[in-house]
């Protein structure tokens, strides 16, 4: 089977990749900036809302039904998508999709495809397989258009240049945009304009638009995108060929359970009451909008994941991004770190189970990058209760590891030392030895096997006296 | 591809073998809420997305759409095609929808609509492909939007636009004009959508 292109190839493991992140000064203002503007904004639009909890305790029971019963929803939506004109396709991986997708834009004639942001094409890599084979995928939202400009890779699931600040993106559009004026300035409003020059010709003339969706509704098979810029509205509605790929985790039973994704999806991602624009259709409306639709459903690890009972919550996930921006292991390493189209909390769960591949190190390193202080449980829409599938899987990481891995090794050399008092104040005495030649209070640099541990965090020193020899010491008097 | 259709529906089943039962979903959040003036709501909501919004008499449409279509220096002006004829003021040149290709779309100033419902609390215009609407391209090729409400279109809640909806018609959610976050979170208003909103709402 092929590689699952869900984590990037060629990158480090999480640990390897934070240190370096940690080092950069630039990164980390501009994340620290973003993060807390988005966090403290998401916090007064939830307090606006009386029945927040409530809405939660919803969203959270609709997705597990939807879960529960994945199968027979999935097949009313094909039905309904069908009897309304759409086309069906059902991908096992992301080859497949890619492949679907790459075939429909050869048969529409298009060299060239515009696309509305979208987690599962990033997810399988889409514009790249589509390169392969002849066609150019272009994306049209603000963000997404700096990141394959600047031949970059996202950093956050909302606004993936977060990473870039506004005389980054400057230099990206006047070195990648041919037409962009040469006093280009750095105003956001300037660099927002330039990218409307860049893209309006292109909505006007494609002839075949990719999409993800954020929800599909089962019982219509009517599909949702919610966007800020218009782009999605614009690749939404004017080519004649839509092409919408979908992770089928994405759909709810019915249109009355849109009014309560409406309401926890804006203000938990961007903050806002609602989002400036939402898009919704049902298969093909003759004379309005895209005349050929087709919609690709999408496993690629899903399935693996709804087979674990603990893991599974995952699926719930609606893509708000809000764990991101609460995570103080994602402000400090940002997005990049994680090695994988979905950073942060929910990407330290997602990735490893999507890619489903004990002997993937990066995905394998995931569920580590974390302080479990579940401050991400608490924003999430969705309730997943990140925290403990995070536990859940370092226990299976550190199962599939071989036993001489380095945790496991001072774990038994821990167990020896516990079991026989005379080891375990000769081990304290070696402690305080140490302790004596390193003033500075933490240790940074331990000798192999060490080492291992050492390399990513801190040791502090043991104390220079045990408690034993302490109580020795001072409580002579007392009863031993 | 049904050899992936079916094993993908095999991989569903094979995974919920342990049979999960979901509970119930809880229906116990507001469907609607109580607000002293609803217009009002709607008015500072709309607004507070960057859009003109101004409360109208009946009787002033037609005054007030041939003022802002003014103020906006807007002369050549999309009309769907059930715009009511008293909104269509003989100042301006009206381009019915016969269908118009893209670039004329383009090339218009503006384009003039009514809508299907507004929702209150969050500021949003639902348009629903109406005959005070027209198809999707209309309002959104052009840079400028002028829409308007009556009062009797507005509701409070999410729920309770949802549930006047056929939510199989083509719609299209609008709070605010374009606008992006994008870079370093400063909100610009106008990015591939019209750039300006207007909105006049009709008081009963």
């Amino acid at each position: 089977m092929a590689r699952n292109p869900v984590t990037w190839m060629g990158v480090p493991t999480f640990p390897k990749a934070a240190q370096e992140a940690l080092g950069d000064s630039q990164l980390r203002s501009n994340l620290r900036h973003a993060t807390h503007t988005i966090r403290d904004k998401r916090a007064a639009a939830v307090g606006e809302v009386p029945d927040w909890e409530r809405l939660r305790r919803a969203g959270e029971a609709i997705k597990d039904e939807t879960l529960a019963h994945l199968d027979t929803y999935l097949q009313k939506l094909e039905a309904a998508v069908t009897s309304r004109g759409g086309v069906v396709h059902w991908a096992r991986d992301a080859a497949e999709a890619n492949a679907i997708v790459l075939k429909l834009a050869r048969a529409a004639g298009a060299d060239e495809v515009v696309k509305v942001k979208s987690m599962a094409t990033a997810e399988i890599g889409l514009n790249e397989a589509l390169e392969e084979g002849g066609v150019t995928a272009i994306e049209t939202d603000l963000a997404e258009l700096i990141v394959q400009l600047g031949n970059d890779r996202p950093s956050h699931i909302l606004v993936p240049a977060i990473h870039r600040n506004r005389s980054e993106v400057r230099e990206i559009f006047r070195n990648q945009m041919p037409e962009a004026p040469a006093d280009l300035s750095s105003e956001p409003k300037a660099l927002a304009e330039a990218a409307r020059r860049h893209l309006r010709k292109k909505f006007l003339s494609a002839k075949v638009a990719v999409s993800g969706a954020n929800f599909a509704v089962a019982d219509t098979g009517s599909i949702m995108v919610v966007e800020s810029e218009g782009n999605g509205r614009m690749c939404l509605t004017l080519p004649q060929t839509l092409i919408t790929v979908m992770g089928i985790e994405k759909l709810v039973p019915t249109s009355r359970d849109l009014e309560v994704f409406l309401q926890l999806l804006p203000r938990s991602s961007t903050a806002e009451r609602m989002n400036p624009y939402t898009s919704m259709w049902t298969g093909v409306t003759p004379g309005d909008g895209p005349q050929e639709f087709h919609l690709i459903l999408l496993d690629n690890g899903r399935t693996a994941t709804l087979s674990d009972p603990v893991g599974r919550q995952a699926l719930r996930c609606i893509r708000c991004s809000a764990c991101l921006n609460v995570c103080p292991v994602y402000e400090r390493t940002g997005g990049q770190s994680y090695g994988s189209v979905y950073p942060g909390p929910i990407g330290a769960i997602l990735t490893p189970q999507l890619v489903d591949d004990p002997h993937d190190k990066q995905a394998a390193s995931l569920p580590f990058a974390s302080s479990l202080c579940g401050a991400c449980f608490e924003v999430c829409p969705v309730r997943i209760d990140i925290p403990e599938v995070l536990t859940h899987l370092r226990a299976r990481a550190v199962a599939e590891k071989s036993k001489m891995s380095p945790e496991a090794l001072a774990m038994s050399a821990m167990a020896t030392m516990f079991a026989d008092p005379r080891k375990y104040a000769l081990a304290q005495r070696a402690g305080a030895a140490a302790a004596k030649l390193a003033p500075s209070g933490s240790v940074s640099r331990l000798p192999f096997p060490g080492s291992r541990w050492t390399a990513t965090r801190d040791m502090p020193m043991p104390a220079t006296e045990s408690f034993r020899t302490w109580w020795k010491t001072n409580r002579k008097d007392s009863d031993e | 591809m049904s050899d992936a259709r079916t094993a993908i529906l095999h991989r569903v089943r094979d995974a919920l073998s342990d049979r999960p039962m979901a509970g119930d979903i809880p229906r116990d959040y507001d469907l609607h809420r109580d607000y002293p003036d609803l217009l009002e709501l709607a008015q500072e909501r709309i607004a507070d997305y960057k859009a003109d919004v101004r409360r109208v008499s009946p009787a002033q449409v037609g005054t007030e759409i041939t003022a802002a279509l003014a103020r906006r220096g807007a002369a050549r002006v999309i009309a769907p095609p059930g715009l009511p004829t008293d909104w269509r003021t003989p100042e301006v040149t009206w381009l019915d929808d016969t269908p118009l290709g893209l670039d004329e779309l383009d090339a218009a100033d503006a384009v003039v609509t009514g809508c299907a419902v507004t929702i209150a609390e969050t500021g949003t215009i639902v348009l629903d492909a109406g005959p005070t609407q027209g198809r999707r391209a209309l309002t959104l090729v052009p840079d400028y939007h002028l829409c308007v409400i009556e009062a009797h279109q507005v509701v409070a809640t999410v729920p309770e636009a949802l549930a006047r909806l056929d939510t199989t018609r083509p719609l299209t959610f609008i709070s605010g004009p374009s606008a992006t976050s994008d870079i370093e979170l400063d909100r610009v208003e106008g990015v591939h959508g019209p750039r300006t909103l207007d909105v006049l709402l009709i008081e009963s």
